[in-house]
């Protein structure tokens, strides 16, 4: 057990808890943010897919002593009011199926834009090729990055 | 321990049961808790009028309507609710929509499974919706003391032209609900329509885009605990024992503990599937605490004997033989080889096959296999169980649960009215939900533990404990006479515990010499219903075959198809054939146009294929081009015949996700055994498509037609593999026979 203090979508949340805990597990068990997908535990399907400071990680490998200072965002606090320009074209191009992988699909493509706010086709699928949709939206999801780059 | 203080409010699951739920409608907590769609943007009525089942009024004209069946991202929770506000006639936007309880006094068939959702249920939901306008009219007639006849409606308000008078649903509501339900109704002519076949956005978009709790897996309760399980490491291996030495000491852990799911004596229908009948179960405060315990607890494994078991499939009561020992894919294989020689069955036969190949000039004989694939559904296996002495509460992801309360309260003893099963979102189906053991399971924990507790599959268990989509092979031959004319042709096919075979489909009918033959193998690596189950295989080794075969014939593999659907049309071979010729040559004509079929762009490689099963009529035209020596699918075009489409820009999402999967799995998937073991076990060795290999483009062309809809969670995916397969033939210039594709020659970069 150890202490550690995380900023999370911009709350400081403190936590007595077993430092090898992943951050997915944190978020879904300990403080009910269950945006935030399992999907392999590996880092191999996207599902958990968080921001930390601005950049893409996998939720659950990231053990919790591994934050320090940097600053977590879950797709609950992306915006908001669910309203940021990735969000938005999600709903208008009316991507999801099942819906499970969304969230994680989400968190990347914000961070691709982020890095790079005019990606080409080839960009998108490299940032996106460790996100799997096993209903296969991936055809919407490449559509709504490029209607969101355009707007931001 | 561990110690939160967070500077917001958690929110709580079971506070907020009153939001939505209230008034008339009864138990809905935490489903009713997660606000109904639009209600972001509705204003919330004060009191509700529950007309039937299916729907409530409120007094300000707001409509709650139930989305019957388990939702699994084939939109129906959108679309059923679609079709209800259609015939009650009400703006969609002040529609909100909830999933329904299982309640099978109310509601027909409450599966998610055979693509029959829409279907099946198309009526019982217009009158569910016309029923509630007729009461409707009726309570304003009565009030207005005029004949109901001359009521009209539009958009949610009643009116009388002749009296000028009119008013809106919501106050007429009350009145409305105490009325009695009409014998008869009139339904809308699908002319009028005004919501069906408009495009509507999913109703859990929002909440899907901003994280909310929707699914199985983000369930909770007070006091809830984490169950995990370990089961064998391999298909023939059962538990001998478990050493719990220092496991209940680590931290957070609650209990270590065997379950025996099935009772030896039950007799088990054909969804009761269960492949390890013996668990160890592990149960903690929190998912990584039990995760850690699971990883060290020492379990001693030993051998199954063979077994043999009696089980009720479909209301025939039949043995079944579970071998012993630990099998590879290499003897599978080998024992699907000989079975198919040593054991076929005829299950149908016209004319004379065996004089025609005899006498034939040319024939052709191809073979074509497909390995065991997972479902993978995103979100593992897992279920949520408060069971009692009293009751069973169970909430969670599963395709059946109206089958699945049967099984529960079988095992249990409780009286059915005390199985209580809620509906989740699911994070995919594909069939691996059809099959609640997992469901049992944690019942059974909850039992033992006197505790709410949530069993949570991890991805490893979920994709090594079997109910696989068998693995498969087929021969097809065909005899051409000199004049190359099909004169007979025989297909023999059989898997792992299951045979593909559909006897009467195409090219059943259209060939005077037919010849259909299944076996089957048995095995101890369990299996289940797969998208699409057996045409998943079946189509894409037919419709490579037909490829092979209008090339021989020196025909164009449309014209080729045409052909003999024409001859099956106006001659047809036997009686049972399953199909409508128009409808399919009505896909394969509209696909030659859409395609553009016969004037592709220079570089582009195109292979066709289509099929007809779970009701609906599917042609593919896949192009490939090829880029520094790999192919890459470049465009899918698609041609369907489902009847009315219900929700354009849905069944395009639905259409697009079968196609792409159709293409991963035949591509890249595959389950491999060795010694019992399954070789894949989590996504670095199992390979499911990804965006860089996806279609660049999918075009879907929809038959415009009047006739009811059917499903379009399965059609899709079966003829994509032999477009596949087609196309990557013309790309190059080898035919593509052992799925994955990709395990012949890695062709792609
Ligand atoms: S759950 Fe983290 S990448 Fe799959
Ligand atoms: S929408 Fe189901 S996994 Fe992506």
């Amino acid at each position: 057990m150890a202490n550690f203090s995380v900023n999370i979508n911009g709350q400081i949340h403190s936590l007595d808890i077993d430092p090898t805990t992943p951050v997915l597990w944190i978020l879904r068990d300990h403080l009910n943010l269950v945006g935030t997908k399992y999907g392999c535990g590996i880092a191999s399907c996207g599902a958990c897919t968080i921001h930390l400071d601005d950049k893409a990680m996998r939720a659950c490998v990231l053990p919790i002593s591994a934050i320090g200072n940097k600053q977590i965002t879950t797709i609950e606090g992306l915006s908001e009011a669910g309203n940021h320009p990735v969000q938005q074209a999600w709903l208008e191009h009316d991507v999801p199926q099942c819906g499970y992988c969304q969230a994680g699909q989400i968190m990347t493509a914000a961070a691709l834009l982020k890095d790079n706010p005019k990606p080409n086709e080839d960009d998108i699928d490299a940032a996106m090729n460790g996100n799997i949709c096993r209903c296969g939206t991936y055809i919407r999801i490449k559509a709504a990055i490029k209607t969101a780059a355009e707007k931001m | 321990m561990t110690l939160i203080k967070t500077s917001i409010g958690r929110r709580s699951f079971i506070k907020s049961t009153a939001l939505a739920g209230g008034g008339m409608m009864l138990g809905f907590s935490w489903l009713a808790s997660c606000k109904p769609s639009a209600s972001e943007l509705l204003t919330m009525p004060k009191e509700w009028f529950k007309i039937n089942g299916y729907l409530k009024i409120g007094e300000n004209g707001i409509v709650t309507i139930m989305s019957p069946n388990p939702e699994i991202g084939q939109n129906v929770k959108t679309s059923m609710p679609m079709i209800v506000a259609e015939e009650l006639d009400i703006d969609w936007k002040n529609v909100m929509v909830e999933q329904a309880p299982l309640d099978t006094s109310i509601f027909k068939r409450q599966i998610a499974g055979g693509s029959q959702s829409i279907r099946q249920s198309w009526q019982s939901l217009r009158m569910a919706g016309a029923t509630a306008r007729h009461m409707l009219k009726e309570a304003a007639a009565k009030l207005w003391n005029v004949p109901v006849s001359e009521i009209d409606t539009e958009a949610g308000v009643l009116f009388h032209k002749k009296s000028g008078k009119s008013a809106g649903y919501g106050s007429m509501a009350s009145a409305a609900a105490i009325l009695e339900v009409p014998k008869e109704v009139k339904l809308k002519n699908v002319e009028d329509f005004t919501i069906i076949g408009t495009s509507r956005n999913n109703v859990d978009g929002r909440k899907i885009v901003t994280g909310q709790p929707l699914f199985g897996l983000d369930y909770r309760q007070e006091g809830m605990l984490i169950a995990m399980i370990v089961h064998p490491p391999a298909f023939g291996l059962k538990l001998k024992s478990y050493d719990e030495t220092g496991i209940k000491s680590m931290p957070g852990i609650k209990d270590v503990f065997k379950i025996h799911v099935y009772n030896d004596d039950y007799i088990k229908e054909g969804l009761d599937t269960i492949t390890f009948n013996d668990l160890v179960v592990i149960v903690g405060n929190t998912t990584w605490e039990v995760m850690n315990a699971k990883k060290v607890l020492k379990i001693d494994w030993e051998p199954i004997t063979t077994t043999k078991e009696t089980k009720s499939m479909w209301g025939n009561t039949i043995e079944v033989t579970t071998p012993a020992g630990l099998e590879n894919s290499d003897l599978h294989s080998e024992r699907m080889k000989s079975t198919a020689i040593s054991s076929a069955k005829v299950v149908r036969k016209d004319g004379d096959p065996a004089s025609a190949f005899k006498k034939a000039a040319h024939i052709i004989e191809r073979h074509y296999n497909a390995p065991f694939l997972a479902h993978n559904t995103l979100e593992p296996m897992n279920f949520y169980a408060n069971v009692t002495a009293e009751n069973a509460e169970l909430v969670g992801p599963v395709q059946t649960p109206e089958f699945m309360e049967k099984s529960v309260s079988a095992r249990l003893g409780l009286p059915l009215e005390k199985v209580d099963i809620k509906m989740t979102r699911m994070g995919g189906g594909f069939g691996r939900r059809l099959y609640g053991h997992f469901l049992m399971e944690a019942a059974l924990i909850s039992q033992k533990m006197k505790s709410p507790i949530k069993l949570i599959y991890t991805r490893e268990d979920d994709m090594t404990s079997g109910i696989y989509r068998p693995a498969y092979q087929a021969t097809y031959r065909a005899a051409l006479d000199e004049n190359k004319n099909l004169i007979a042709f025989h297909v023999n096919t059989g898997g792992i515990m299951d045979s593909p075979l559909s006897a009467n489909r195409f090219p059943a009918g259209a060939v005077k010499n037919y010849l259909a033959e299944e076996w089957e193998v048995p095995s101890n690596i369990t299996i289940g219903a797969f998208r699409a189950p057996g045409s998943n295989f079946i189509a894409g080794a037919e419709q490579a075959f037909l490829d092979e075969l209008a090339e021989e014939m020196g025909k164009d593999p449309i014209e080729m198809r045409l052909e003999l659907l024409e001859k099956a049309k106006n001659k047809p071979v036997g009686e049972k054939n399953d199909y409508d010729p128009d409808r399919y040559s009505g896909v394969l004509k509209l696909i030659k146009e859409k395609s553009d079929w016969g004037n592709s762009a220079p570089g582009i490689h195109r292979g066709i294929a289509a099929y007809f099963c779970h009701n609906t009529y599917v042609a593919h035209v896949l192009d490939i081009v090829m880029v520094d020596k790999n192919p890459v699918i470049k465009k899918v075009t698609a041609a369907v015949d489902c009847g009315i489409v219900v929700n354009p820009i849905a069944a395009t999402n639905l259409a697009e996700g079968g196609i792409i999967d159709g293409i991963g799995h035949s591509m890249y998937s595959a389950i491999t055994l060795k010694d019992g073991v399954s070789q894949q076990n989590n996504f670095n060795t199992y390979r499911l498509i990804r965006h860089k290999e996806a279609p660049k483009e999918i075009e879907v062309h929809f038959v415009k037609n009047n006739i009811d809809p059917t499903g379009l969670g399965e059609p899709l995916n079966p003829p994509i593999v032999g477009a596949l397969a087609n196309s990557l033939y013309k790309a190059t210039g080898k035919r593509y026979y052992s799925q994955p594709f990709m395990g012949e020659q890695k062709i792609i970069g």
